[in-house]
């Protein structure tokens, strides 16, 4: 009797949580066609914004690097691909950036990785002049300690006047050796400070395979594509 | 409308009783992870304001919409289609702004606070009820966060206010212990901060004690009068 009773009373249920399993599948897809047009539009209408914002960042980072009186062309155009190299630390094709004064290359803006840092990855900006020098570093990214390893940021360093990413201004590939190329607790020519020295170890190597990077493919990088 | 008992109760919830961070314990993976200084606790928190209020006030208004068997993935839906409205509107019309609060915004997905209150709150109170509810969350979470971000930079390196630069460009940070102290590396790393918290929620836990000591509650009236119980 039992069994009967409860037979009789699925019967009935099915049908209704059928069409309510329908019902509530239909409204979930009313929001989410909703908010997913909401979301569309909002993109679409701030994506102009959204480009030009980061072409002034990406100047703006460029003219940290290099002064923007050196060059007269504008670079964000006059670009060439960077094939992955293990000197610039790069596992995928990057841009670099050309700035000319007439005809004449004044300096390279190109992104390096140093690879090895503290914790993980240090991204950074680097700007070669053509004659080999360096420009300008700055670190576009990194995840070291907060109050420790970060002095490699300007804007972190306690130093405002003479930042620590600052130092490498005006060292060549060519007019060094390697060996200067380390902290002075190694025997180097940079400095560092006390607690923090993987991270300085790792921008300072990453700069400077960066810049033997250019000193070797110094003739292709300027050549018109 | 809302009347001032309600609204003294939706911000006494917020602020003190129901604190996000002290007595919910909601949220801790952003938490933790931006207040190494109080500018970032504060400005993560002014980001979760605005999104909070901004997700409570909708779905308060499509409560009667949502069927109840499929209500958390609607939510999911309204709350991660307003941050990222959120994000892209910053982004594109506050770049200023933007860049200070930009980073903290992705995080709010990430804060079940703000599922929590759209769960527990807006999705059964009306929407003027829920938008003070979400802000007082957020305020709430705002002066925990500004006090335990206080207490980490402080303790970590010395100073307060570090990186209001960022914020308003000509303040700069309080360097409040001298130069040489040697900064305690334990309070700006991760457990540092679950250790504070700690000691905030025993904090908190210590002031109601003594709050309930000292007041004692007016005894409760017996059930029955004529004393059988």
């Amino acid at each position: 009797m039992t069994t009967g009773a409860a037979k009789s009373a699925s019967k009935k249920r099915e049908p209704t949580a059928a069409t309510m399993a329908v019902r509530t599948a239909a409204i979930l897809f009313v929001f989410v066609i909703i908010f997913t047009g909401l979301l569309s539009g909002a993109y679409l209408w701030t994506k102009p914004a959204l480009e030009a914002s980061a072409a002034e960042e990406k100047m703006k980072l460029i003219n940290e690097v290099l002064p923007r009186s050196a060059y007269d062309n504008n670079l964000l155009k006059d670009t060439v691909t960077l094939p992955a190299s293990p000197l610039l630390g790069t596992d995928e094709a990057t841009t670099a950036y050309r700035a000319r004064k007439g005809a004449d290359p004044v300096a390279l803006v190109f992104e390096a990785v140093a690879t090895d840092g503290y914790a993980g990855k240090i991204r950074l900006i680097i700007a070669v002049n053509a004659d080999g020098t360096i420009a300008g570093v700055r670190v576009t990214q990194h995840k070291e300690t907060p109050g420790l390893g970060d002095y490699i940021e300007p804007k972190k360093d306690k130093n405002k006047e003479r930042p620590w990413i600052t130092q490498f201004n005006g060292h060549s590939y060519a007019s060094t050796v390697d060996k200067d190329w380390r902290v002075k607790k190694d025997g180097g020519r940079f400095d560092f400070i006390a607690g923090a020295t993987v991270t300085p170890r790792a921008v300072i190597k990453a700069v400077r395979k960066a810049t033997k990077y250019v000193a070797e493919n110094q003739t292709q990088l300027y050549a018109s594509q | 409308m809302i009347n001032r008992e309600e609204f003294r109760s939706i911000a006494h919830n917020g602020i003190w009783k129901q604190n996000t961070s002290l007595i919910q314990i909601l949220g801790l993976c952003p938490l933790l992870a931006v207040t190494t200084n109080m500018v970032n606790g504060v400005m993560l928190s002014l980001a979760t304001i605005i999104v909070m209020a901004l997700s409570n006030v909708a779905v308060a208004s499509l409560r009667n919409f949502i069927p109840h068997e499929i209500r958390i993935p609607v939510f999911i839906l309204i709350v991660a289609a307003l941050v990222t409205v959120v994000d892209l509107l910053f982004n594109a019309n506050l770049h200023e702004l933007y860049l200070v609060l930009g980073i903290f915004i992705p995080l709010i997905v990430t804060n079940c606070i703000v599922l929590a209150r759209v769960e527990a709150f807006a999705a059964k109170n009306p929407p003027l009820h829920a938008t003070f509810d979400g802000i007082f969350m957020g305020i709430g979470m705002l002066w925990t966060l500004a006090v335990l971000g206080g207490l980490r930079e402080f303790i970590g390196g010395g100073t307060l206010f570090s990186g209001i630069d960022l914020v308003f460009p000509g303040l700069s940070p309080l360097q409040l212990l001298p130069a040489d102290y040697p900064g305690l590396l334990l309070a700006i790393l991760p457990p540092g901060a679950f250790i504070l918290l700690g000691c905030m929620i025993a904090w908190k836990n210590w002031v109601e004690a003594r709050a309930a000591q000292r007041q004692p509650r007016p005894p409760i009236e017996p059930l029955a009068a004529d004393g059988t119980n």
